[in-house]
């Protein structure tokens, strides 16, 4: 229906583990209208110039967060930056930073969901209620606190974004310590000391030099630099209160 | 191969297969389950429900609406017992969700808050800003994580059911990142793997939803039921078919046409009012507002737009406000999509095929008619959506049917004895040198590219809105075709680690059977029933013949045999379906009737 008019260069990094001894770039010209996103130009790639492209998608609509990748060396989500932003110069694809490469442009996360894994993304409820009492109240500005942490969707953006996670890639990170701070503000939850060991260890949030980047590159407004900083100082007290409380000095 | 031992199988970790897998944890800690999915579970299209979900709340409401609204809105193709347990059962999964820390929207009082949704006569709809499926998926995936029985299997493509002694008994895996095959050795199998919108053109699915667990049963013999109504949601996307929620228009929104008439009350749904009034104009079901889409276009009075015709969904009197506030989501992609900025400017939208109503056929406990097989959510048909399915009823589906898929899964595999190791190992072998097979031969011109564009073509073409005798016959012509012609489809990628082209060949496999299965009994069904509307001479609803599920029986090389199902009718009769004043009139003659 719409015309293809204009051609753009997409300029993708290449890596196939069976053949490839480091990753290449290889070019493609792919034609476009204004209204394609970065992820529908490499689908064009996919399904008409070389079959054996390989990447992640499904929603096309920012909220799966399977399609980060690196687009002009800034990480991004495909389907939701435009290729018209980068015409008429070359636009340059590569797999997300700081992750080892699985093929093209697909990284391995399985570091990243052990992460997440690990600092139990759930509520441990403070009261425990019966499914007959019915939901916990919760004020508008009691979810306002966590509503944005909540909000992560796993793109790991933040994580190609972060350069302690780039030197240590045991660091927690931003994502992960923003859905930790979303369940230790949540009202109905009473975990928040048994997380906070995890935060005190040696991959904890004192990593963090502030670089304040994570947030810049999220594009679900999460702020995961906040979500650290606020840990970093509530980590300085406990660590600090350890010594004269019992308890470890979490509330 | 490998081969892993579990005792329940759960393929598919959206929705309903989280909440299928923690019911089986919960039910007894000492099962073995395995989740398989081919995405990591929160990429699942779950994600991408925006609306809300369906459960009674409000003081006012009663469970009896909740099932006229559902029953009325399928057009009476509703399974009515499974409808009235499914209505009694939503509140419960829905404040489950809430102590599982779900987000849900609140009222200044801290209660959870509801909103209007389309063909709902009381608020009733749940939601978490218009996230609602993305929050509702994150919570429960990360409240998964505290169950050690559940070993996931992420990323792991299932490509075939083990099927033994006449009992399903496992599947069989590839592991995307290495295209290593494994057997999964289980005593009950849930298949939860979303609907099948991805063999339309035009659509609101991501690209993961390709039918995949419907076409599983369905080749082992279990009927596809009522595969002909799928829905088209109003209000999409030119071109990208990417979705603006119903609560675009529960809280308010406007649907006009050219000349900024709101035009639904042409079409039995006004009066038209400044506020939304349930059940009436913009919140009327979605199948009577895309035929109206559909006349409007006829008359001339869309508008004409490079991606196809539109109308204009009208947010602006709704302020950005109470936009950013409710509607977040639908404010950014309007902004970032369509560079439009819906506090100021109409969206401009149309409809897509959103939903399939119809899937594999189970009973109230969500047990397909092949033992040890189960199934819950969109791939499933247990009989609550009938014609036409209502908004937010779906996500309250996959808690409900979610639950009980796994319990049921549960108790049957505490029942039977485990099968023969070897004899399944032999069966997983075949199913490897089937699937290896695909990707080694040589010699193949047809692109897979070409092969899904035309099939999702068709489908549009033949099964579209408003559906004709010759232009679906036409679509099954094809589909045959296409069938043949995949047997000489190309593969170029050779490689095992991350072969995505190897796994959209099998996918385009399963697509082009459950296609299949929507096109012939379209063509079937003469008369019209909620999605299934035809204008060859079958306009009316004909209780007389087709007041029947139709089922879908595969049929190797051939047309599927299609044969009819009864309709289990408890307490409402089926009588006009009629919204808007008339819909108002109708009741009361009905509540009059009764008395
Ligand atoms: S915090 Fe933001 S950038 Fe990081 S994973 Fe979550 S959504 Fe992506
Ligand atoms: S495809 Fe889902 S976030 Fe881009």
């Amino acid at each position: 229906m719409s015309e293809h008019s204009k051609i753009i260069e997409i300029e993708v990094l290449r890596y196939n583990p069976e053949t490839d001894k480091v990753p290449s770039p290889q070019v493609f010209e792919v034609p476009f209208t204004d209204d394609m996103s970065v992820l529908q130009g490499i689908q064009y790639i996919k399904d008409h110039l070389d079959g054996s492209l390989s990447f992640r998608w499904s929603c096309r609509m920012a909220i799966c967060g399977s399609c980060g990748m690196m687009i002009n060396g800034v990480p991004h989500l495909s389907c939701e930056t435009f290729l018209r932003d980068y015409y008429p110069a070359r636009v340059r694809v590569e797999a997300l930073n700081h992750f080892p490469i699985e093929r093209d442009l697909v990284i391995n996360m399985e570091g990243f969901i052990k992460k997440l894994e690990s600092i139990q993304p759930y509520i441990i409820p403070k009261e425990p209620r019966t499914l007959a009492q019915g939901e916990y109240l919760q004020t508008p500005e009691e979810l306002n606190r966590y509503e944005q942490f909540s909000s992560c969707i796993n793109c790991m953006l933040c994580y190609a974004a972060c350069p302690q996670f780039g030197l240590n890639p045991e660091f927690i990170g931003p994502a992960a310590t923003a859905l930790l701070h979303r369940y230790n503000v949540d009202t109905r939850d009473g975990a928040k000391e048994e997380r906070m060991e995890l935060v005190h260890s040696e991959e904890g949030v004192f990593h963090c030099t502030a670089v304040g980047y994570c947030s810049e590159v999220c594009p679900k407004h999460v702020d995961p630099a906040n979500a650290v900083n606020q840990n970093k100082t509530n980590s300085a007290m406990d660590y600090f209160l350890r010594f004269i409380s019992p308890k470890g000095g979490a509330k | 191969m490998e081969t892993y031992k579990a005792d329940v199988v759960i393929v598919g970790g959206g929705g309903a297969g989280l909440r299928a897998a923690i019911a089986v944890a919960e039910f007894d800690p000492t099962l073995r389950i395995a989740l398989v999915s081919k995405v990591y579970p929160m990429r699942s299209h779950t994600v991408a429900a925006e609306g809300g979900s369906a459960g009674v709340k409000l003081p006012t409401d009663k469970f009896d609406y909740h099932f006229n609204d559902t029953v009325t809105g399928g057009d009476w193709l509703c399974e009515q017992d499974v409808v009235e347990y499914f209505v009694s059962q939503c509140p419960e999964e829905l404040t489950q969700l809430e102590h599982w820390g779900c987000p849900w929207s609140r009222t200044p009082d801290g209660h959870v808050n509801v909103r209007a949704f389309g063909g709902m006569k009381i608020e009733r709809t749940w939601f978490a800003a218009d996230k609602t499926g993305f929050h509702m998926l994150h919570t429960l995936f990360q409240t998964s994580i505290k169950y050690p029985s559940i070993k996931r299997f992420d990323e792991h493509f299932c490509v075939d059911l083990v099927v033994a002694d006449g009992r399903t008994q496992g599947v069989v895996t590839i592991e995307i990142a290495s295209g290593e095959l494994t057997l999964i050795e289980a005593r009950s199998v849930v298949i939860a793997t979303g609907g099948a919108g991805r063999v339309f053109r035009e659509n609101t699915n991501g690209g993961v939803v390709t039918g995949d667990g419907m076409a599983l049963a369905y080749r082992h013999g279990v009927p596809l039921r009522d595969m002909e109504f799928v829905q088209y949601h109003p209000t999409c996307m030119p071109g990208t078919g990417l979705l603006f929620t119903e609560a675009c228009r529960g809280e308010g929104g406007f649907l006009v046409n050219k000349d900024g008439y709101r035009y639904l009350q042409d079409y039995g749904l006004g009066p038209a009012e400044p506020t939304p009034r349930n059940k009436a104009m913009e919140l009327g079901p979605r199948d009577r507002l895309s035929q109206a889409f559909w006349y409007e276009q006829q008359k001339g009075r869309t508008i004409e737009g490079p991606h196809g015709s539109v109308v204009h969904l009208d947010l602006r009197h709704l302020g950005e406000a109470k936009l950013r506030e409710r509607l977040p989501q639908i404010y950014e992609l309007a902004e970032q999509f369509l560079g439009v900025d819906p506090a100021h400017a109409p969206i401009p939208v149309r409809p897509a095929v959103h939903y399939t109503m119809g899937g594999i056929l189970v009973d109230g406990k969500c047990a397909a008619p092949l033992p040890g097989l189960f199934a819950a959510g969109e791939c499933s048909s247990v009989g609550i959506h009938g014609a036409n399915r209502l908004g937010s009823n779906s996500l309250s589906e996959l808690c409900v049917f979610g639950k009980v898929a796994g319990v049921e899964a549960a108790r049957h595999a505490k029942s039977v004895a485990p099968g023969n190791s070897a004899n399944l190992l032999k069966q997983a072998q075949a199913v490897e040198q089937r699937v290896v097979g695909l990707v080694r031969k040589s010699g193949g011109s047809e692109r897979i590219a070409t092969l899904r564009r035309e099939m999702a073509q068709t489908m549009e073409d033949g099964c579209g809105i408003y559906r004709l005798a010759e232009s679906m016959q036409k679509t099954c012509d094809k589909l045959d075709e296409l069938k043949l012609r995949f047997k000489n489809v190309h593969i170029e990628d050779k490689s095992s680690v991350w072969n995505t082209e190897w796994l959209l060949a099998i996918e385009l496999e399963y697509q082009l059977d459950v296609a299949q299965a929507m096109a012939y009994s379209a063509l079937n069904r003469r008369e019209s029933r909620g999605a299934h509307q035809r204008l060859d001479g079958y306009e009316a609803r004909d209780d007389i013949n087709f007041l029947k599920h139709s089922q879908a029986h595969y049929v190797a090389d051939g047309a599927p045999r299609i044969d009819y199902g009864p309709v289990k009718i408890t307490k409402s009769q089926p009588g006009t379906r009629a919204y808007g004043a008339a819909g108002e009139q109708a009741e009361r003659e009905r509540n009059a009737s009764h008395v």
